[in-house]
């Protein structure tokens, strides 16, 4: 491969893995439902993206079928059956309510990326003949840890769902530097796996709205132990 | 063609059951029932011939697998069973609509088909998403009466299992890195074979990634806040599934893990990475269920309490400690599907699930008090039900490999457990029935097959304690030594 090439794909890549990181980050931070759902799509995207870089580079025709699975799955499908099924004023201009202050979460999430960069750092050094590894590694735990971080901090369903989600691409954001060839019944099965939970969570969700009234699935807190 | 049957036919039965709404109970019973059928077959072709496998290695069976499978297989038949008039009873006792069949069987066949799958695939990939879909098969089983309450149920059950999941995979795609570059398939075979060559790094933490994220659906402390509330709010054929063989999946991963890390010889103590959260988890689910006030709510710390002893178990890391091992998860199974059998028989005649306030269940419903002291005996670890045995050969081999502390601690507190499941247990079923809760909740008739199912799953919970037929006994030992005790 040529270095100069190589130097370029690594460039770019860092380019699309800071976006990544920023829209995870945005995620957390986001006041509006709509907003959150643009920032995922944002985030998918930069999926998307890698994958194509890693795949041109590495001239991985894997990589590339999991580019196109990304984007029909996660930039177009999951919006969409989100939107349909809990209801497109889930996503109305409103506010997400949050458990911590947003500055808060910012220093978590700070402290989450340093956490990310201290756990991959062994992997990193293990790992050999990857190029893009480093970048990927760290960035893809990153995300794994903003979206349970999302989890926990938001009270709304949507949004936490949106953190699962999030924490998935990240799995894939940093799989596709070392893995350049899962299986295809592997990648089929991801591409139909995703849907289906969006699906189901989406319906999940538009049953709590039914019977609570709202879907801020972390004001539900009847079930403890009580004497 | 027969391991690739035992995944078609609940599916094939998932979509007969959303076209024929009145015809689906009885399907999913006989679908149950060929399955069990041709576990029991597949089984018995494993420990004659040694591992099978189908369609171009996609699917693979070993001892292990073939023993998930049948107990998956077993619990799924009952349970199934178990539905048909328990739906109805619960339904007319709430005074609602009829039972929702179209919602509740074909998810019910695709939670068991996604089950059979774990043991069944080959690639750890493709196993991670069958494990990711029990989840989300399962979610509205659990959500299944649409309630506040099972809806909340549902969501943290959906919400902390998928995060587990989401951190599992990034295990799972680790480990499939350093087992790819050695160049094995990607396989349990392949990840022991690998295991040897690959940088202690990589199997380290794909192993402690895919250890948080499985533990969490297997409801390891400190991830297993879903669990009382799930195991407490679905229907009882629900929880007997989750409870019984659905955290044994998760489990199932984890111990599979094993043999790759103590096959490097770059990770010292691999073990203790069993041992730890082994006993935290039994530790902690022991005093939990001291203070539960909610008869189902203890057989779900129960289940915690046992995930615990078979993880611990695994980490003392003996051939006769995984004997032991294999016996409880076999065990476990069967006893904790006939607990909420009778806890869900129990709701029916005492119209709630509390403890405090409900007395004299033999009076007012000899049949199922009698099925709830027995489970209650049986989950506990008395003798002479299966799990004694177990966890005897647990203890025993546990000081004789030296582990004193470990070994001490676990016996306090399975000690601990077994008192505080009788004491709660026995505050319900003796003594005298009150008289002004008599009067609210009349004696209703019990729902018949929901009796038959009991009795069904009361057969293996009572048999295996004297008798265990030698090639269910061969099938337990292979499959221990699968996971390499003592090397």
């Amino acid at each position: 491969m040529n270095p100069q090439t190589l130097e370029v794909a690594r460039a770019l890549d860092g380019f699309v893995a800071a976006i990544f990181v920023l829209a995870g980050l945005g995620i957390i931070m986001a006041r509006q439902m709509r907003g959150t759902l643009y920032l995922f799509i944002l985030h998918s995207l930069m999926l998307t993206a890698s994958a194509v870089v890693l795949s041109v580079t590495l001239g991985s025709i894997h990589l590339g079928l999991v580019a196109v699975i990304t984007f029909f799955t996660k930039v177009l499908a999951v919006p969409l059956v989100l939107v349909w099924t809990t209801g497109s004023s889930a996503y109305q201009r409103r506010e997400v309510e949050q458990v911590l202050s947003i500055p808060f979460s910012i220093l978590i999430a700070a402290g989450l990326a340093l956490v990310a960069w201290v756990v991959t750092n062994p992997l990193i050094n293990a790992i050999t003949g990857h190029p893009f590894a480093a970048i990927n590694l760290t960035t893809g735990m990153m995300a794994v840890f903003f979206g349970a971080f999302t989890v926990a901090v938001r009270r709304e369903g949507v949004a936490q769902l949106m953190g699962l989600f999030v924490m998935e691409s990240g799995a894939f954001f940093a799989s596709i530097s070392i893995v350049n060839d899962l299986t295809i019944i592997a990648e089929i099965a991801a591409a139909v796996d995703v849907p289906i939970a969006a699906l189901v969570i989406g319906l999940l969700i538009r049953n709590v709205h039914k019977v609570t009234g709202g879907t801020r699935v972390g004001n539900m807190a009847e079930l403890r132990e009580r004497r | 063609m027969l391991l690739a049957l035992i995944l078609i036919i609940p599916c094939a039965v998932g979509l007969g059951a959303v076209a024929s709404r009145r015809a689906a109970p009885w399907l999913t019973l006989a679908g149950a029932l060929v399955v069990l059928g041709l576990a029991i077959t597949a089984a018995l072709e494993v420990l004659y011939t040694g591992v099978l496998r189908a369609a171009f290695g996609f699917f693979t069976l070993d001892s292990l697998g073939a023993l998930y499978l049948l107990l998956v297989a077993f619990v799924g038949m009952t349970a199934a069973l178990y539905s048909i008039s328990y739906l109805t009873a619960r339904h007319r006792e709430a005074g609602e609509i009829p039972p929702r069949y179209r919602q509740y069987y074909p998810l019910f066949n695709l939670f068991i088909a996604s089950m059979l799958a774990v043991p069944l695939v080959s690639n750890l990939a493709v196993m991670w998403i069958a494990i990711e879909l029990t989840t989300i098969f399962s979610a509205f089983l659990v959500a299944y009466e649409d309630r506040a309450e099972t809806l909340e149920a549902a969501w943290k059950y959906v919400a902390l299992t998928s995060m587990g999941a989401m951190i599992a995979l990034l295990g799972i795609l680790i480990l499939y890195y350093g087992v790819h570059r050695a160049g094995e398939p990607v396989s349990w075979f392949g990840l022991v074979r690998a295991s040897s060559t690959m940088a202690p790094a990589v199997l380290l933490i794909g192993f402690v990634l895919a250890l948080v994220g499985f533990g969490a659906k297997a409801g390891l402390v400190p991830m297993h806040t879903w669990l009382p509330d799930a195991h407490s709010q679905a229907p009882a054929s629900i929880c007997a599934i989750l409870s019984g063989v659905e955290t044994s999946a998760a489990l199932y991963m984890i111990l599979r893990l094993y043999p790759a890390l103590a096959h490097n010889p770059g990770i010292a103590h691999p073990n203790i990475w069993y041992l730890v959260p082994g006993l935290i988890t039994v530790g902690t689910a022991a005093f939990l269920i001291l203070q539960v006030t909610d008869f189902k709510r203890l057989f779900a710390y129960s289940t915690i309490e046992h995930m615990g002893i078979i993880l611990t178990a695994g980490g003392l890391a003996t051939a006769a400690a995984h004997l032991g091992m294999i016996g409880q998860l076999f065990a476990h199974a069967f006893t904790k599907s006939f607990c909420f059998y009778a806890a869900g028989l129990a709701t029916l005649a005492l119209g709630s699930q509390r403890i405090q306030g409900n007395r004299g269940l033999l009076k007012r419903s000899p049949i199922v008090g009698w099925a709830l002291l027995l489970g209650a005996l049986a989950i506990a670890g008395a003798p002479p039900f299966a799990l004694f045995i177990s966890e005897f050969q647990i203890l025993r081999a546990g000081f004789s490999a030296g582990e004193y502390v470990a070994t001490g601690l676990l016996t306090v507190f399975i000690v601990l457990a077994f008192i505080a499941i009788l004491y709660q247990i026995g505050s319900i079923v003796f003594g005298e029935p009150d008289p002004e809760a008599v009067a609210a909740t009349p004696v209703q008739r019990l729902p018949v097959t929901g009796v038959l199912a009991l009795g069904i799953a009361f057969l293996p919970l009572l048999v295996f304690g004297f008798y265990l037929p030698p090639p269910l006994s061969q099938l337990i030992h292979q499959a221990a030594a699968l996971l390499g005790g003592g090397s």
